[in-house]
């Protein structure tokens, strides 16, 4: 037996949070014997990127190593994971929680005859049946949910486990699929992304702006902050509704939720919208000149001053810590 | 052109969470409950669409009957009918199952609805429907245009966005910035009073998970203030204590 993960790349290398979902499955099968990981990657990646998946817990990665498959066509990828599933004859896939990786699940449900549990924050109960907690209301609460299929699809939160590095070189297999014209019925026209930076849902320490800022042309200080950090930067509703940023950086409810280790909170009230999609960091920081907001009710440290004092002397005492 | 959105009702985002009956159930007194705020972005682009193409645009809730003030909203913003599959949501298999039953029916050629609900984050309803009924699903879908048989999307990846284009019938999940909610007017309301509202009995399907009891996050402890002249001590305390550094 073997539990199945299906791990995304970009820009030639593996994601983060992909590889924490490999351990995830390490860790669940160490608890559950269900043998071994088996990763699944699609498209042109470098075989000496994907044995890393190695020391995240995998032994091996199955490559569908099909140019067609390069871009995140939804139905494409559904059916390319299925077709590897059910030759392993696995009963468990495990993926990170992502943009595509939560639409390619949606279909693989269906495919798979699987219950598809989103947002898992820990590894199931096994004593009797099947129980696992998942985090929901966009983390105001969680839910100790019992799993009634057979096969199961679980998409796991950012840091739900800690990424393993110990184990060895995975070995790679590449594999060719028969995947009919019908898989590939949307085609991507082109993209627009950032790239180099540090993308904010994989970000272990986020830094954000809010109105408090006053204006994107100060931006340079979050940013000046973020790099020290090495950091992702982000930014409240109102400065992504009025443009400052782009809607991508946008934190909450409605936007990107995020769990950092750290998240640093500039110049924003801390409205429940906000706290929404930020509850699930480890720790936050929040500075804001306004000591009556509702943000350091949230917070575990925070400063009370003005952003355009405090930013420049924070990130000095960071670079002054390396 | 026909199209259904379906749409969640769920607590207001302000709303505090709370369980009673031993962490079994919702406790919804004092709740407001809300057309979900993605699905009310979908609703928004299917008007717009609507007055467009002149399209018919059905909405459709999978509830018991305290949803249906929810979908006259829909109605008051500019749905011309409502559907609501008489059960209680039991999770997204068993809903997407309803959806796909009705859409078997009528023939939609565009299905939208939000890219997640609020109050189970699954975002996995859009992709089960299209799977189920053999369509394309993209999601989280933060433009749509339609040109003739053609959808133009920008679908919102990590870091940015990338632009797909499929043809009808399609199912997508939505998300700002695909248009402006809408605010329904005097006589948008006073028309949602008349428009048509069927009540339909569910299929009996069964359900892939349950869930058998709620948690609440533990309290968070008191803020630990730091003098804005001293940002060294944060910075100690985050290496040393928090051990984020």
């Amino acid at each position: 037996m073997s539990v199945l993960v299906y791990i995304e790349h970009a820009d030639g290398s593996v994601k983060k949070t992909s590889l924490e979902a490999v351990s995830y499955a390490k860790a669940l099968s160490e608890k559950t014997s269900e043998g071994e990981i088996v990763a699944v990657a699609l498209g042109s990646i470098s075989s000496d990127e994907l044995a890393k998946a190695g020391s995240a817990g995998a032994s091996k990665v199955i490559h569908v190593n099909d140019d067609k498959l390069s871009s995140g066509i939804i139905q494409a990828h559904a059916e390319a994971v299925a077709q590897v599933y059910k030759q392993l004859g696995a009963k468990t896939l495990i993926l990170s929680k992502s943009s595509l990786g939560d639409a390619v699940a949606a279909r693989l449900a269906i495919k798979l005859d699987a219950a598809l549990i989103s947002n898992v924050v820990d590894l199931p109960d096994t004593g009797s049946g099947y129980k696992i907690k998942r985090s929901i209301y966009t983390g105001k609460a969680f839910a100790e949910t019992v799993v009634n299929k057979e096969h199961k699809i679980l998409a796991v939160k950012k840091n739900a486990v800690d990424l393993k590095s110990d184990g060895a070189d995975a070995v790679i297999e590449t594999v060719v699929l028969e995947l009919s014209a019908d898989n590939f019925a949307t085609s991507i026209t082109s993209t627009d992304k950032t790239t180099g930076d540090i993308l904010l849902p994989e970000a272990d320490i986020v830094v954000s702006g809010g109105r408090g800022m006053k204006g994107p042309e100060n931006w340079g200080l979050i940013e000046g902050l973020a790099k020290e950090l090495g950091a992702a930067t982000g930014c409240s509703k109102p400065v992504s509704d009025i443009g400052w940023r782009p809607h991508h950086e946008h934190v909450g409810q409605t936007g990107v939720k995020v769990a950092p280790s750290l998240y640093v909170a500039v110049g924003i009230s801390g409205a429940i919208q906000h706290l929404a999609g930020v509850n699930s960091s480890k720790c936050i920081v929040v500075i804001n000149k306004d000591a009556e907001a509702p943000f350091f009710k949230a917070a575990d440290y925070g400063i009370v001053g003005d952003a355009f004092e405090v930013l420049p002397k924070l990130t000095e005492a960071v670079k002054a810590l390396k | 052109m026909k199209i259904l959105v379906c749409i969640t009702h769920v607590p207001d985002t302000t709303s505090k969470i709370q369980f009673s009956d031993n962490n079994t159930k919702f406790d919804k007194s004092g709740v407001q409950f809300i057309i979900g705020p993605y699905d009310d972005y979908a609703l928004a682009r299917a008007v717009e669409l609507k007055e467009q193409l002149g399209a018919s645009l059905t909405v459709l809730n999978v509830g018991e009957v305290e949803t249906e003030p929810t979908l006259r909203k829909a109605l008051a913003i500019g749905a011309d009918d409502a559907i609501r599959v008489n059960t209680f949501p039991k999770d997204s298999l068993f809903v997407a199952q309803q959806i796909a039953a009705i859409a078997k029916q009528n023939n939609y050629d565009l299905i939208l609805m939000g890219r997640e609900s609020i109050d189970f984050n699954g975002g996995m309803v859009h992709g089960m429907v299209g799977e189920m009924l053999g369509m394309p699903s993209v999601s989280p879908v933060m433009k749509l245009e339609i040109e003739g048989n053609t959808v133009k999307m920008a679908r919102e990846i990590e870091g940015g966005k990338e632009y797909l284009e499929a043809k009808l019938p399609l199912v997508a999940g939505c998300q700002e910035p695909i248009a402006e909610w809408k605010i329904p007017n005097m006589r948008g309301i006073m028309s949602a009073r008349t428009k048509p509202l069927q009540v339909v009995d569910p299929l009996e399907e069964s359900n892939a998970s349950e869930v058998i009891s709620y948690q609440l996050p533990p309290a968070k402890g008191a803020v630990k203030l730091v003098d804005k002249d001293n940002v060294e001590e944060l910075v100690r305390l985050l290496k040393n204590e928090a051990k984020v550094l």
